[in-house]
């Protein structure tokens, strides 16, 4: 891979320990996948961030950089942490996991980075555009920048996102050439898309069969909502590794690649994903936010349980910028009248709910509905906001 | 026999290989604190100062970590011998400081076998 005189005095160490380790990361895999040159990134979203994911071992990892005075040098956003920093004794978090959780967002903090935690970085102000060449982590957000956005990244995991931070470059293979965002798969949806929750149920159906190509979509639907599109990316990036998918007359971009496979998605092919999902019968939490909620999402919530009074413990994940915009608007003043708790920087995948008491959780979200049974050992049922809060 | 250098083999290493046929997940499959392997064909086996011979990573991208949790606590292998290396173990050993070398073909190797490892070449 080229590098130019600049770089390969990083990599030589002129600018520190810190830069040089990104920098070695950075070349190591350009190497692997055989990249041409490393290029300049607009913005960085960071992983690897709950405790309950990367444990002590992450936390040295990360001190690493801090002891080293590294700096991010293009603006970064971080993933969701594993509880409510400020109110996580109301919600019922263990005071020893809130310890060293705000231990590792210290550290992420000393680097520069933004410590807002959310797996939507995009509703915060870290919001690429057509063609802005990025270096996110978290498959959701990958998904969306990619394909919402028409931002280029691949799928980053946590170590290679920090490196990018610190260099400002990541290396130019994968998502960000050309060649490789055509589609290979058309889907021809048959099936009835209403809800949100119908597009995670498609997203687990094609992230499977698909796995790791880019699929593109053709649907009945002429007006696709943001937030029903970050369902159906978020579930296919669980389901399957999907990085990339296009709706027509949607997305901002459509690329086919010559002779793509069809497939058609019918409504049995959604029930029975679905019936795969549901493996519990009562659930003693509903968690809504997986991705976070944007403000449309949480008023959607507010509306269906106005005046009413919700048997069920019952979660709205969000980042704590966009609980502040629910406060103003009295959507949260809606929701905790009805039994239910704003729960900020953090999200039922990567927060330690199986050690909070819960064993069957409620989600209308695909994605989180995949994780729960192997992160959070938990049964699960899946459905529309509205099936649940009934 | 001739591979591809990922980290630091500039320097001669010298250790007994250990031989795992099946891919290793670090996260759940290594213990950080004593360096035993949890599962797989070389289960029980430690991998403290040899030279660790397997195909490729798989599991959890927190194995990176794992390999740096080995370091710090003195009971990483000496060095890393992959068939094809991905990504986990890539990152793994750059941040720990560990030497580590691929596309090698690993079948002709033997645990308990003494290997030399400089540069891209290793000799049995």
């Amino acid at each position: 891979m080229y590098l130019s005189n600049d770089e390969e005095k990083i990599l030589n160490g002129e600018q520190g320990e810190a830069a040089q380790k990104a920098m070695q990361l950075i070349t190591a895999l350009g190497d692997i996948y055989k990249a041409d040159k490393l290029i300049p990134i607009k913005s960085v979203q960071v992983a690897g961030v709950s405790y309950k994911t990367i444990g002590d071992a992450g936390i040295d990892f990360i001190r690493f950089f801090k002891e080293k005075n590294a700096k991010v040098v293009v603006p970064t956003t971080l993933n969701p942490a594993g509880c409510d920093i400020e109110n996580w004794k109301e919600i019922g978090f263990d005071e020893n996991f809130v310890n060293k959780q705000k231990e590792i967002i210290d550290i992420f903090g000393s680097l520069g980075i933004n410590t807002t935690c959310t797996c939507t970085p995009y509703y915060i102000g870290n919001r690429p555009g057509l063609g802005d060449h990025i270096a996110w982590a978290e498959s959701s957000a990958v998904s969306f920048s990619n394909s919402v956005l028409g931002a280029r990244t691949n799928r980053e995991g946590g170590p290679s996102a920090l490196a990018a931070s610190i260099v400002g470059k990541t290396a130019n293979y994968g998502y960000h050439l050309e060649e490789n965002r055509k589609a290979k798969f058309v889907i021809n949806v048959e099936a009835d898309l209403k809800t949100k929750t119908d597009f995670g149920l498609l997203g687990v159906h094609v992230g499977k069969i698909v796995e790791k190509a880019v699929p593109a979509f053709k649907i009945q639907n002429s007006n696709v909502p943001e937030h029903y599109m970050k369902a159906l990316g978020a579930a296919m990036a669980a389901s399957g590794a999907v990085a990339l998918y296009y709706i027509e007359n949607t997305t901002p971009e459509f690329v086919l690649d010559d002779s793509p496979e069809q497939i058609t998605v019918t409504n049995d092919d959604l029930q029975k994903a679905k019936d795969d999902l549901t493996t519990g019968e009562s659930a003693d939490l509903i968690a809504f936010g997986c991705p976070h909620c944007s403000l449309e999402e949480i008023k959607e919530i507010a509306d269906i349980v106005k005046d009413k009074q919700i048997n069920k413990k019952f979660w709205v994940c969000v980042a704590r910028q966009i609980k502040k915009q629910a406060d103003e608007q009295g959507y949260t003043e809606t929701i905790e009248k009805a039994g239910g708790k704003m729960v900020c920087d953090t999200c039922p995948v990567v927060s330690p709910i199986e050690h909070m008491g819960y064993t069957t959780t409620a989600t209308d979200s695909g994605k989180c509905a995949k994780y729960l049974p192997s992160f959070c050992k938990q049964k699960v049922i899946f459905g529309s906001a509205e099936e649940l809060l009934k | 026999m001739k591979g591809r250098v990922i980290f630091k083999t500039d320097e001669e290493i010298k250790a007994e290989a250990l031989v795992s046929k099946e891919p290793i997940g670090f996260l759940g499959g290594v213990d950080p604190n004593t360096g035993e392997v949890l599962e797989g064909d070389i289960k029980g086996q430690f991998v403290k100062d040899k030279i660790l011979v397997f195909p490729t990573g798989k599991g959890s991208t927190v194995g990176s970590y794992v390999l740096y949790q080995l370091k710090k606590n003195n009971v990483a292998p000496k060095a890393i011998i992959n068939s094809e290396a991905e990504p986990i173990v890539v990152v793994g050993a750059i941040i720990s400081e560990i030497p580590m070398i691929d596309k090698i073909d690993i079948s002709s190797i033997k645990t308990g076998d003494s290997i030399t490892l400089k540069n891209d070449t290793i000799s049995l």
